[in-house]
């Protein structure tokens, strides 16, 4: 079967993000990108099912600026057989992302589609389910465990509560959670290879998709700020203060 | 006035709290109507008919609702979205994993995790990690939204007049199957709902050290356990235990983090606790940055004399 992992091109997970000083957003300009750590989870998961043999070809994609290009090819050096580029400068919203992946999944027909739970710049937590609702598949989400096995996929799931598992007709939808799998560094060789992997750029209206939004950002500001506190000198201290708390 | 059709969050015998902070949210919204699915769950209807300015309680009772399984429970929400303006679930693993697929469903663009209602429409979100904070207005006919349960006091529980009224089931989709849990039973309160948590992190060195360690104290003050992510990572304690950006989001009245080094994931998930105290040995840890007590020691030493103390 084929695997199908989109990836998101997003800021780097060690930068802390700084809010436009006219609260438009949230400042870009020259600041590190990579992809996000959870859809670095989702290309390592959908490799070693390759590597096991459950799937033959892995097809990368995202939706973004030709910058996306870049983390397109880190998910080929990593192991993806090609990539799709659905280029656009605009912002798209899951919903949009969801509809241009329900057309490449028309497309390409793949058993399983593995994304991230949520990209770490808008937190929306969103395409995965939204792509298993317009194809009508099935989803496991929060995947800590995904194991293949004939016509259908068991999914051991992070809940508030533990773990749960269910199990899936393929074709399905799986979202990754942080403990899958531990992403592998892709090696210079790879690299060097990915560079010649096929990658092709397409456009939204390709696939017939209105991407326009449907909500509209009317400011963003930073958080209320906490300030450091007090320091204590020793335990007894602490106590004394827990005691004003009417903690102890 | 527009009508509100609250997800209730349960285990098909109680209403769990997650549930109350929603309806006070879809209280913003408009009327509050409730949609109980669930298998032999007419004990939780009752009780959610109990809840303070609930109206009408829509109650579905399917073997294929029992374990809240996506493919089966969107078909029932978006038929009952027929008659409401804004479904409203909150921002759980359960209410994350179903109001995606209702609001595509609706092809409707989801807000996720509101911390506000500032309008008919707009509504403030957290996004980076909770380094910034959105304001965004739909433009949709209509709403689907996902409640952060800390940000929205807990509607009364009890009080209320709602009418229960049954609905047919729209059955099993026949796409998924609930195999297990491994659901993890504690005499603890619930993280999310805890005053005080006592978090430890990678400094605990292990699972014997962080239960040796981190659970005395955390019984000495009726305490919720929690861990940061390289604590839940390195295998001290299960992934239900871990409090930040991807995991549970808590606003205790006090947040005890020992060993914990406070990268913004972490920070994301407790920065709105009513007292930060912070243990830790590097006086130079980013947690003391946000910490209204800091306590700058070995944590090996100063746990035992501080749980001794109390």
């Amino acid at each position: 079967m084929k695997i199908l992992v989109p990836v998101k091109r997003v800021i780097d997970y060690n930068v802390k993000p700084r809010v436009k000083a006219d609260g438009t957003g949230v400042d870009l300009a020259n600041v590190k990108m990579s992809m996000n750590p959870f859809d670095e989870i989702a290309v390592e998961e959908a490799i070693r099912l390759k590597e096991a043999s459950k799937a033959e070809e892995i097809i990368a994609i995202s939706v973004g600026t030709t910058k996306a290009q870049e983390t397109l090819r880190t998910a080929l050096a990593m192991g993806a057989d090609r990539a799709i580029l659905v280029e656009t400068d605009a912002e798209v919203e899951p919903l949009a992302v969801a509809k241009i992946l329900k057309a490449i999944v028309g497309e390409e027909n793949p058993g399983l589609v593995i994304l991230g739970k949520q990209a770490i710049d808008d937190d929306s937590n969103q395409t995965g389910q939204m792509l298993a609702a317009l194809t009508g598949r099935p989803q496991g989400t929060f995947a800590s465990k995904v194991d293949v096995a004939g016509d259908s996929v068991a999914v051991t799931r992070e809940v508030d509560g533990g773990l749960e598992t269910v199990k899936l007709a393929l074709p399905a939808i799986v979202t990754t959670d942080l403990r899958l799998n531990e992403p592998r560094y892709a090696s210079l060789p790879n690299i060097m290879k990915a560079k010649k992997k096929q990658l092709d750029v397409k456009s939204p209206a390709d696939y017939g998709v209105d991407i326009a939004p449907r909500l509209k950002t009317l400011k963003v500001a930073e958080p209320p700020v906490r300030v450091a506190g007090v320091k204590v000198a020793d335990v007894d201290a602490l106590v004394a203060k827990l005691k004003e708390l009417g903690v102890a | 006035m527009s009508k509100t059709l609250v997800w209730v969050e349960h285990d098909n015998a109680a209403v769990k709290d997650a549930t109350l902070s929603a309806v006070t949210a879809a209280a913003k919204l408009g009327e509050v109507h409730l949609l109980v699915a669930g298998s032999g769950a007419r004990a939780v209807a009752d009780a959610a008919a109990q809840i303070a300015g609930v109206g009408k309680v829509h109650f579905a009772d399917d073997a294929a609702f029992e374990h809240a399984l996506a493919e089966n429970v969107a078909p029932l929400i978006v038929e009952l979205m027929g008659h409401h303006d804004a479904f409203v679930a909150p921002a759980t693993t359960t209410g994350k994993n179903v109001a995606p697929r209702v609001a595509a469903l609706l092809d409707v663009a989801q807000i996720s995790d509101i911390l506000s209602v500032e309008g008919e429409k707009t509504f403030t979100r957290p996004i980076y990690a909770g380094n910034a904070i959105a304001t965004v207005e739909s433009s949709d006919a209509k709403l689907v939204v996902t409640v952060r349960g800390t940000a929205f006091a807990k509607a009364e529980a009890t009080g209320g007049s709602g009418v229960v009224e049954d609905v047919a089931s729209t059955g099993d989709a026949g796409l998924s199957s609930f195999v297990g849990a491994e659901i993890a039973k504690s005499e603890r309160p619930e993280l999310t709902s805890a005053k005080i948590i006592v978090s430890g992190g990678r400094a605990l060195k292990d699972s014997e050290t962080f239960e040796a360690t981190i659970l005395p104290l955390a019984d000495k003050l009726g305490a919720a356990v929690g861990a940061s992510r390289a604590a839940v990572d390195a295998g001290y304690v299960p992934n239900d235990y871990q409090v930040g950006q991807t995991g549970k989001i808590v606003a205790p009245d006090v947040y005890i983090a020992v060993g914990i080094s406070g990268a913004i994931q972490h920070l994301a998930g407790m920065k709105d606790a009513k007292t930060i105290i912070a243990i830790n040995k590097d006086e130079d840890a980013p947690i003391f940055q946000v910490a209204d007590i800091g306590l700058v020691a070995d944590l090996f030493t100063a746990l035992p004399e501080l749980t001794g103390k109390l």
